[in-house]
């Protein structure tokens, strides 16, 4: 059985942000997520042995996770079945919540394949991410997924400026040819 | 000043430049200067475009990451968990 020994101790490096953007794109609440990966990890040490090797250990855990947002849906909404309170804001005139918010065209309004897309999307670019050096991929990640200024990362990383455009050159640089053979 | 005026900028400069476009963080001199680089630079052409596809995809908000802290977070768990398993 010594084929797939798993090594849950770089579970978190490897997995936690694939996982994450998974869960986020299907239950849209940070918090939420967090805990349904933290369980996801949890659950997939306890069934260690009963991993059998055919899949990858991602593929494994994204099928635990699978199981688990179904279950937090499931469970959301047996609450919520009991002591749900359906409003209509607007439910009679002109007076009865009258929020111009939600006469408005919803601007971000998609259709299910976009959705469908961008889904996939998030997991291809971690993909091509996750192949980066670790390093590369940290700064980028900091750079452009959360958004951090310039100085904070180079304060935290304690790197110069120029040394982290040389960075973010290099990732974008691989993540770019990557992206172009995966995605477009 | 007069370094500043300079008109005609190596790759390596312009693409410097076009990463900090892609955050925003290049100003109105810097951009002209890549721009006219741009005009006879065939291969920076090509990265400026797929730099600027890879910013398209990445503002996706559907592409989303763990912050630095909330995978410490995680990682503390897991160790706890991982020594009473």
């Amino acid at each position: 059985m010594s084929g797939h020994e798993i090594n849950p101790n770089k579970w978190i490096d490897l997995y936690s942000d694939y996982l994450f953007n998974y869960t986020i794109t299907r239950v849209r609440d940070r918090e939420t997520a967090q805990d349904l990966v933290q369980e996801t990890f949890f659950a997939g040490l306890k069934s260690m042995k009963n991993f059998k090797g055919q899949a990858s250990e991602r593929t494994w855990l994204i099928s635990i996770l699978k199981r688990k947002i179904i279950d937090y849906y499931r469970k959301i909404n047996s609450n919520k079945g009991k002591a749900e309170v359906r409003m209509n804001l607007n439910f009679d005139g002109e007076n009865e919540g009258d929020w111009l918010e939600q006469r408005v065209a919803d601007p971000f309004d998609k259709t299910a394949e976009n959705n469908l897309e961008n889904t996939e999307l998030g997991l291809a670019i971690h993909d091509c991410i996750s192949k980066l050096p670790a390093k590369q991929a940290e700064v980028f990640k900091m750079k452009t997924l959360l958004g951090y200024e310039t100085e904070t990362i180079c304060n935290e990383l304690g790197i110069t400026a120029s040394n982290l455009w040389v960075i973010i050159h290099r990732a974008r640089t691989s993540l770019a040819s990557c992206m172009e053979k995966n995605w477009f | 000043m007069s370094k500043g005026f300079k008109l005609f900028v190596s790759c390596d400069k312009a693409a410097h430049t076009c990463d900090k476009t892609q955050y925003d963080e290049a100003s109105l001199w810097e951009k002209i200067k890549l721009n006219i680089h741009l005009i006879y630079c065939k291969a920076c052409r090509k990265y400026s475009a797929n730099n600027a596809k890879l910013t398209k995809l990445t503002k996706n908000p559907e592409v989303d990451c763990l912050k630095n802290c909330e995978k410490e977070k995680l990682q503390t768990n897991f160790k706890k968990e991982l020594k009473d398993h």
